[in-house]
């Protein structure tokens, strides 16, 4: 390649670069806190909060938008599942995560710092459940639940995706989250929505009782015992063979070459 | 007799000291074959101070084991490592430092007889000059050992079947059994919820069959795309598919099932171990990942009392493929 062409090349490639950090630098986008410093009664409060935040995707009453088409101010594609009926379970789920408000309709929400304050949460919680129906914010007793038992359903419900403590991994189409900082009542509420592309576990697949026992072993397996030493992550068996090959076999080699070396020289 | 018994043993001590003394003496007198050289005091202090840590660390072992302590297998791995450790410590530096090395040629013998040799080397040849039929003789002791060879082989035929696939269409599925949970309790077709998934089971039949387990889910009848041919076998969107992947014989044990459907990933049924991902709406065609055949779908049927029931068998043999087996469906 000639000198020219790399000159070329190189400065295609800061083009490039410069272009897709101004593209990602655009805000998201944030909220809109109600005027009137939140002194409303909690219901007007939650509408306003409602309505500068949420309506563009959900709906001005919680019907949802299904078809995708450009609203508001930037360049937000609005679209987003109806709320009619979901109770107080899923907005006290995605608010007090942090994973709502969404950048982009259709991406993974994920677990963040919540950008609405408790009160606010609560006032567009009690908004949306008046849309109509559906469950309250379930109130698990992680306390009552077997160890054993929950291990045992924890294995065939949600292992095959979270792992079996817990730590997360990947899946087709999603990153599964860890578990490590998810309270019990979050974990009861995410059972119940099924977020993103989780399956939903109704209460003829997980009992209220099961979903205690659940919690119980998700709370324990935040802090597992690691007898003697480090968890590696606590992912199984290849962490474990990859610190046995490399790190074990390796000062194996070495002690074997000095032994050796010896009988060389 | 007592005293002179005394005084003869006491003679035989004096002259078994003598003869040992002679020894020594003898053994003196001999030229040293290993080089001579000074004693290294300092590194059989280290060598002698290891060893005995390593025998202060199988002590501990002991000592651990006895008063059960906490994490106590890490700690007798620990003490017994070290043990080890040590000992391999003592022996390598004694033998780079106080461990005496030589090298010794020793002379390859010249032929003691060589025309002794040579003369049997000649009967030899001559014994063998004198077969008539050696080609006959070779292939017969060929023939003979492999087939001693052969015959230790085959009884490895017995670890399982050998060319038959006959079993891998075997199913327990038929028409009208019903359909039941974990517990046997049959499944009804209002039982089955849209955006989680069931397991079921054959009624009255050996579960642990590679085509007995079931995955169930529910699908909007206005998303289902069903090959020519099923347009029936998902009475109001409910379909059942074999639980076991086509790839590696896993349990499908995950439901990809999107919130919102309109911008997110679609619906899919997927095998934990490598991925592969199945299409429930359109007959189970592999839309993701290594499998090679579409996940067997099972006919369904709601029967007057609102239970499900089988309408017939797979539309394909379950479990990873093998040889023919795009040739024919499952048999009862």
């Amino acid at each position: 390649m000639s000198r020219r062409r790399k000159a070329l090349l190189a400065a295609v490639l800061v083009a490039g670069f410069a272009a897709a950090t101004v593209a990602r630098a655009q805000p998201p986008s944030g909220i809109v806190h109600a005027p009137g410093g939140g002194k409303q009664k909690q219901l007007q409060l939650g509408a306003e909060l409602y309505a500068a935040n949420c309506s563009s995707c959900h709906g001005p009453q919680g019907e949802g938008v299904l078809e995708a088409n450009n609203r508001g101010a930037g360049d937000i594609t609005a679209q987003g599942p109806p709320l009619q009926g979901v109770g107080e379970l899923a907005p006290d789920f995605y608010l007090r995560t942090g994973r709502m408000p969404l950048d982009h309709a259709g991406e993974e929400p994920e677990r963040q710092r919540p950008l609405f304050n408790g009160r606010e949460i609560d006032a567009i919680t009690a908004y949306v459940a008046s849309f109509g129906g559906g469950p309250k914010v379930p109130d698990p007793k992680p306390d009552y639940g077997s160890l054993s038992e929950g291990m045992s359903l924890f294995t065939e419900h949600c292992a095959g995706c979270h792992q079996i403590v817990g730590e997360g991994g990947y899946v087709t189409g999603a990153k599964v989250p860890p578990l490590q900082h998810a309270t019990p009542t979050e974990i009861a509420e995410a059972v119940r929505i099924g977020p993103f592309l989780m399956p939903k576990f109704p209460k003829s697949q997980i009992s209220d009782e099961d979903l205690d026992k659940i919690i119980a072993y998700v709370m324990t397996s935040k802090s597992p015992e690691d007898a003697g030493g480090f968890g590696l992550g606590h992912i199984g068996p290849v962490p474990e063979g990859m610190v046995a090959w490399l790190v074990a076999a390796v000062v194996l080699a070495g002690l074997c070459a000095v032994i050796g070396g010896r009988l060389s020289s | 007799m007592n005293e002179s018994n005394g005084r003869s043993r006491w003679k035989l001590v004096l002259v078994m000291a003598l003869a040992f003394l002679r020894g020594i003496r003898r053994r003196e007198e001999r030229e040293p074959i290993v080089e001579e050289r000074g004693g290294d005091r300092r590194a059989e202090m280290v060598v002698a101070l290891l060893l005995l840590a390593a025998a202060a660390c199988a002590v501990m072992f002991v000592v651990v084991y006895a008063l059960d302590w906490d994490n106590l297998t890490q700690w007798l791995g620990l003490c017994l490592g070290a043990s080890l450790l040590l000992i391999a410590a003592a022996l390598i530096y004694a033998g780079e430092t106080f461990v005496p090395t030589e090298e010794l040629v020793e002379e390859y013998p010249a032929i003691e007889h060589p025309e002794e040799q040579e003369a049997i080397e000649q009967i030899g040849r001559e014994s063998v000059a004198g077969f008539t039929r050696k080609r006959l003789l070779v292939g017969a002791a060929s023939a003979a050992g492999a087939a001693l060879g052969i015959a230790l082989v085959v009884p490895a035929a017995s670890f399982g079947p050998f060319l038959d696939t006959e079993s891998f269409y075997y199913s327990p599925w038929r028409r009208d059994r019903r359909l039941v949970d974990e517990e046997g309790k049959p499944y009804r077709a209002e039982d089955i919820e849209y955006d989680t998934f069931y397991t079921a089971f054959p009624e009255d039949a050996y579960r642990e069959e590679l085509a007995a387990a079931l995955v169930v889910v529910r699908v909007a009848p206005d998303e289902l795309e069903m090959p020519p041919g099923r347009e029936h076998w998902a009475p109001e969107g409910i379909v059942a598919y074999s639980k076991v992947c086509t790839h590696a014989g896993c349990a499908v044990a995950l439901y990809r099932k999107p919130l919102f459907a309109p911008a997110e990933p679609s619906p899919a049924l997927v095998c934990p171990c490598h991925y592969s991902t199945f299409n429930p709406a359109d007959g189970g065609s592999v839309i993701f990942g290594p499998a090679g055949r579409d996940l067997p779908q099972l006919p369904l049927l709601v029967d007057s009392e609102g239970e499900l029931r089988a309408a017939g068998n797979f539309s394909a043999p379950v479990g990873p493929s093998f040889w023919g087996v795009r040739t024919r469906r499952p048999t009862a």
